[in-house]
């Protein structure tokens, strides 16, 4: 249960693949134009995520130390090739929009990162916990640079609900403010390196401030041992 | 006997703090301003008020989280000048958020999150203005013609109506003012020259326009002459060194004159591309920032010069009609580099081979 509570807080905050381990910087900064978006590839790459370190636990014993990184990718390519598939036949508008970087997903080194350094050490229930906490970390982060950035460039949220959800969605768009002058840096490029740098700064500031707290805790806590006639 | 002070160097020293410097640079910018004021209307002086009151606020509110002395940062007038520098480069009567949300992004991302007052890395009046250029190409790009060749004239009261409502007290839309008295909407030069070539006509052609008298632009030749005699200013008062803005000079004037050899009816004669847009203002108050400048006189003609090449490629080559801003960022980047290989050799030492 340790194991588990760890791999949570580890997953989702500590060792978060996007603002902590960085990995999977292009995607990330790619397609976070609308919240959309970044829910889709984030939920792609958690699908690949949660199988490749399943499967990478599972045979972890049989590969061979010399071969495994082909190996791991192999498996993580036949991941992604079932859910780009998955994504052709069910979310097909989606699968348009995000184009390229849905088999980049291959190259996500979040993904590589985990089998090698948790899945192929560890049981199998464990590596699947890991490797949902890890897409789900990696998910939040995409979705709320989405939504940051579509909230600055086109003043809406969740625009294009009815390319994940189907049709009957578009009502969950939520059109925040109307304008005609679209802060456009919030939708190019630039405007997503702003966007991380400005949310790695917020998780540094809470991390900083919570260890402030603790240290103010533990001081209050400890008491000043007496020592009296010290002749050393 | 009197006590004899010791003070760290340097020993010599003419008595005047970054904000005795900055005042100057703003003070230079006068003549500059007046001009504009005199071709293109009010709206640059409350561009001006915009910009450096809310650049002053926003380095207020920062310097006041990252807890540092306040009274001595608001008080080096770098921000006011920041402001200020930012307000002549964007168009007169853009509305007033777009200055605001420029000084913002000058002080808060560009200046202050990357330490201070000479810790910036890139200029932060031009990196705001590339923002804005980019974010608002609409209202960015949107000059108004010289006002001896406009339909419409207007007072100080119908700029400061159309920079908060986006209309003059008459209902004239910017885009209306922007029409000249054949009611075919003005660019600025080098803007109507861009547009020109693309349709495949000539430069000789392009410059036939009402826009242009020969060479030179309507009011926008008289508002370069006007940088330079700040400019020349500045250099006089030593608060700025020759090196970056003649070097900035040369170097795009050579870069123009190769091209205009080697084509001149698709690139712009050197005296165009100098006289145009704002190379001059550029090379004297902008190029010149000492913070992200080069450091030493050797790297600042490497800098200046290859500003100036910048410019002029990007003019010719680039989607945007002028360039220093994107010039000076670029080049901004290049720093480090050009001061490590214009280390001088330190004394005693000998030149390493």
């Amino acid at each position: 249960m340790a194991q588990i509570k760890s791999l949570f807080v580890e997953g989702i905050w500590k060792n978060n693949p996007a603002i902590v381990q960085l990995l999977g910087l292009c995607p990330l900064l790619a397609v976070t134009g609308t919240v959309i978006n970044g829910l889709g590839l984030g939920l792609a790459t958690t699908l690949v995520l949660l199988g490749s370190n399943i499967s990478v636990s599972l045979v972890r014993n049989l590969v061979p130390n010399e071969i495994r990184i082909p190996i791991f990718v192999m498996v993580i390519a036949a991941f992604v090739t079932v859910t780009e598939l998955l994504m052709h036949a069910y979310t097909y508008e989606l699968y348009l929009t995000l184009g390229i970087f849905i088999p980049l997903i291959v190259t996500n080194c979040a993904i590589i990162g985990r089998a090698e350094a948790f899945a192929s050490k560890n049981p199998v229930q464990f590596a699947a916990f890991d490797g949902l906490m890890m897409g789900l970390g990696f998910t939040i982060i995409l979705v709320v640079l989405g939504g940051m950035r579509e909230l600055l460039g086109l003043g809406t949220l969740l625009d294009g609900a009815e390319l994940l959800f189907g049709e009957g969605a578009e009502s969950l768009t939520i059109t925040v403010f109307d304008t005609e002058n679209k802060f456009l840096l919030a939708i190019l490029p630039p405007g997503a390196f702003l966007g991380m740098g400005l949310l790695i700064a917020a998780k540094n500031l809470i991390d900083q401030t919570i260890e402030k707290r603790k240290l103010q805790t533990s001081q209050k806590v400890v008491t000043r041992a007496r020592v009296t006639g010290t002749d050393l | 006997m009197s006590k004899l002070s010791v003070a760290s160097s340097p020993h010599h020293h003419n008595g005047r703090d970054t904000g005795a410097v900055m005042r100057i640079v703003m003070l230079a910018c006068i003549p500059g301003m007046l001009a504009q004021v005199w071709f293109f209307g009010y709206g640059v002086l409350i561009q001006a008020l915009i910009c450096i009151s809310a650049a002053v606020l926003a380095e207020i509110a920062i310097v006041e989280l990252r807890k540092k002395n306040t009274e001595r940062i608001i008080k080096d007038y770098s921000a006011a000048l920041a402001g200020l520098l930012l307000a002549i480069s964007i168009p007169p009567l853009a509305p007033w958020w777009i200055a605001v949300i420029g000084s913002v992004f000058a002080i808060v991302i560009v200046k202050q999150l990357y330490g201070g007052l000479g810790y910036n890395m890139f200029n932060p009046a031009m990196a705001a203005y590339v923002m804005l250029l980019i974010s608002f190409p609409v209202q960015m790009t949107s000059w108004l013609p010289p006002t001896t060749l406009t339909e419409q004239s207007f007072s100080l009261w119908d700029a400061i109506h159309t920079i908060f409502t986006g209309y003059t007290s008459n209902g004239y839309s910017v885009e209306q003012l922007r029409a000249g008295v054949d009611g075919i909407t003005m660019a600025t030069p080098l803007d109507h020259m861009k547009t020109e070539l693309l349709q495949g006509f000539t430069v000789q052609e392009a410059i036939t326009a009402d826009i242009f008298n020969g060479s030179n632009g309507i009011g926008w030749t008289q508002v370069a002459i006007a940088y330079l005699i700040g400019g020349v200013v500045l250099i006089k008062a030593k608060v700025i060194n020759w090196h970056i803005p003649i070097s900035m000079i040369i170097g795009a004037l050579i870069t123009a004159s190769i091209l205009y050899m080697i084509d001149s009816s698709l690139f712009g004669s050197p005296w165009l591309h100098l006289i145009n847009g704002s190379l001059i203002m550029g090379a004297f108050f902008i190029a010149t920032d000492p913070v992200s400048a080069a450091t030493t006189n050797k790297g600042r003609i490497i800098f200046g010069a290859l500003i100036g090449i910048w410019i002029i490629l990007i003019r010719a080559w680039g989607n945007y009609p002028d360039a220093v801003a994107f010039a000076v960022i670029l080049m901004n980047m290049a720093v480090p580099l050009i001061d490590y290989y214009t280390k001088p050799r330190t004394y005693g030492h000998k030149v390493k081979k």
